[in-house]
């Protein structure tokens, strides 16, 4: 009874399983591209606009929406995982890492879920960056379109351009379609690609009754909805295969904002020995245990400089599969620092997942800045700089 | 499993220690290297493991096992493995109320959770069964991994008496094997998980201890690997063996060596 329920019998399960070890067979197969966490054939999964496989393991990445961060990462963010943001102490550059993460979903033509305590979504999805398009990246365009061999596509789109990038036949790998785009921080995203776009908005005021219940719960009720709610839309829509209606091939993004701030009613930023500082952590597994069950990755900005106790942040951090976080010069004493003069804050990437392996994607690179110009979020290593400012310092001096 | 590991730890999977407590240890690392080893160690030596995976999805665990050359799915089959997936059940707990007690069912309590369906899965999943007597080596419990439970909301009390229970049973009624890992939060800002760690480093027999080099990061040298013998049982000249081995973890397979031999430094 309880020994063999809770290990799986879906049927989704044996499809995979006939590969990898089929009794009396060998069990060493040579595996192609997997998602993290799916057992599925892996062809079919490579056919989803925005993903590529992961060159070390064959697992399917999408983009953060920043290219120079998805090659921190090891290429991107795996499909079924959750990506951590700590936030700088203003907020300022994670509402950035978030937008990026949105408006890539828009562009690839994946599913939003936007959750948020603070901002309404739908405003949230507004102020979405818009996409760089010069005349090459449009030239690239055209071409891909040019190959389905309809009469339609003869017609250049000019304002519902995104549609030019899907496919017109899924005959095989989607190759047209690109992995990471650069956005333009100074302008907004077209409201036709907000409009053309699936998204769905959890904003917690409207969510919860007026009356909060008076039992106490197991979870906070703010992130119980939260959860009843990604968890509906993924079974709804067919995210996790187990709807026999829906057979859906796309991506879901998930974007949860200031989890863990006092607008969620956790109070872990408030009180440093509350009575039950494991709502945040009880809600990153089941999340997880749902992601991970599904073709969704998830970005969460943690405002973990609010935390007061420490081992709440060290757990939060296990909990999650990829953590970056943000330090923001400014107000601090590295801003007068001529080290760091040409930058605005330092990017730490504190955790790479291991999926499917034994190492993850580490990068050689530690020491990383970030720069908000006019235009661009761009993320540079600062070590040549210290070493040049080392070398000119004595020179100086000599 | 790891050839080089086992030499280390001077077993084979055809000698296999029975009735011992093993605790995996990892500090601002991951150490759940050693968790595919014991897996793949135990499958090999023909014992029969009961898994209780909280941390990863049983797909990545299979994946790995497939890089050491064992295939969790066949021992899964042939009732050699039972594994409780934590991520999937945690779902499944959450989201429907269960009729019959569920392992994970301390999801569902506001206060601090009972662990005692967790302990009469692995009770049932290990009980001798009448026809296969003879099949299996021994029984051997794998947790992967405590500290999980600390985060979900069970105290460490709770954790140490489950760890407690299991260990009676399974050490010393089944004469098997418990491997645990938990993470060392390093600190003192954690107590809950300080008090587990210290709790467990009393009754081990064998302690594994993983930690990143003092040094910060390196590409060719991962971390550093301490292995703590005890013998309980005997009190000999050697009550405490203490030996300190540097780690590079590769595709397949992880070296070891002694610190400061690195290949790469040679």
């Amino acid at each position: 009874m309880a020994a063999t329920a809770p290990c799986g019998s879906g049927a989704e399960e044996t499809g995979s399983e006939a590969a990898a070890g089929k009794p009396g067979g060998t069990s060493f197969q040579r595996k192609g591209p997997r998602a993290g966490g799916l057992d599925r054939g892996g062809s079919r999964l490579v056919s989803i606009a925005g993903t590529r496989p992961s060159v070390r393991n064959g697992q399917l990445l999408v983009s953060t929406g920043l290219p120079a961060l998805d090659q921190l990462l090891g290429g991107g963010l795996a499909v079924g995982t959750v990506l951590l943001i700590e936030e700088d102490k203003y907020d300022i550059y994670s509402p950035l890492l978030f937008k990026y993460f949105l408006a890539e979903g828009i562009i690839s033509g994946h599913t939003l879920l936007v959750a948020s305590a603070k901002e309404d979504p739908a405003d949230i999805l507004q102020e979405l960056p818009a996409p760089l398009l010069d005349n090459h990246c449009k030239k690239e365009f055209d071409e891909d379109s040019c190959n389905d061999k309809t009469p339609e596509s003869n017609i250049e789109m000019k304002i519902a351009w995104r549609y030019q990038l899907l496919p017109k036949m899924q005959a095989g790998p989607v190759s047209s379609s690109r992995f990471g785009h650069y956005y333009d921080v100074s302008k907004r995203i077209p409201q036709e690609l907000i409009e053309a776009s699936k998204w769905y908005g959890f904003f917690l005021p409207e969510k919860l009754s007026s009356s909060l219940p008076a039992e106490p719960c197991y979870l906070t009720h703010g992130y119980l909805k939260l959860l009843q709610f990604i968890q509906s839309i993924i079974y709804e829509d067919g995210f996790d295969g187990t709807n026999p209606q829906k057979k859906q091939k796309n991506i879901l993004r998930i974007g949860i904002q200031n989890l863990g701030s006092p607008l969620w009613g956790d109070d872990i930023c408030c009180t440093e020995n509350c009575d039950n500082n494991h709502n945040l952590t009880k809600f990153l597994y089941v999340l997880r245990g749902l992601l991970r069950n599904s073709l969704s990755a998830c970005i969460i900005t943690v405002p973990s400089h609010l935390i007061q106790n420490k081992a709440v942040i060290a757990r939060v951090a296990n909990l999650s599969d990829t953590v970056v976080g943000l330090e923001s010069f400014m107000g601090s004493e590295k801003e007068t620092n001529p080290l760091y003069k040409d930058y605005h804050g330092l990017i730490h990437i504190r955790k790479i997942p291991r999926l499917n392996n034994l190492t993850g994607d580490i990068s050689d690179v530690k020491d990383l800045a970030f720069k908000l110009k006019r235009k661009l979020f761009t993320i540079e290593a600062y070590q040549n700089i210290k070493a040049k400012l080392t070398c000119e310092n004595i020179i100086d001096n000599f | 499993m790891f050839p080089e590991l086992n030499d280390l730890l001077n077993t084979t999977p055809d000698k296999v220690e029975q009735g011992k407590l093993t605790l995996l240890c990892d500090a601002q690392t991951d150490g759940s290297f050693l968790l595919h080893h014991f897996l793949s160690f135990y499958l090999r030596a023909n014992c029969k493991v009961c898994f209780v995976a909280l941390t990863q999805s049983f797909s990545h665990y299979s994946i790995v096992a497939q890089k050491l050359g064992v295939s969790l799915t066949t021992a899964r089959e042939r009732g050699q493995l039972v594994v409780l997936e934590g991520l999937k059940s945690s779902v499944d707990v959450f989201f429907r109320a269960q009729e019959e007690p569920h392992p994970l069912q301390f999801l569902r309590k506001a206060s601090a959770g009972d662990l005692q369906p967790l302990y009469e899965f692995v009770q049932e999943a290990l009980k001798p069964v009448d026809g296969e007597e003879a099949a299996w080596r021994c029984p051997v419990l794998l947790m992967d991994d405590l500290s999980v439970l600390l985060s979900l909301g069970v105290g460490a009390v709770a954790v140490l008496d489950l760890v407690h229970y299991c260990r009676a049973t399974v050490c010393c009624k089944l004469k098997g094997n418990l491997v645990a890992l938990v993470h060392d939060s390093g600190g003192a800002e954690d107590e809950e998980s300080n008090t587990l760690l210290n709790g467990l480093s009393h009754q081990s027999h064998l302690i594994l201890r993983v930690e990143g080099l003092a040094t910060g990061f390196c590409r060719d040298v991962h971390g550093q690997l301490t292995i703590l013998r005890r013998t309980l049982s005997q009190p000999t000249v050697q009550g405490e063996r203490r030996l300190t081995y540097q780690y590079k973890i590769q595709d397949k397979n992880v070296s070891f060596f002694a610190r400061g031999m690195s290949p790469a430094v040679l």
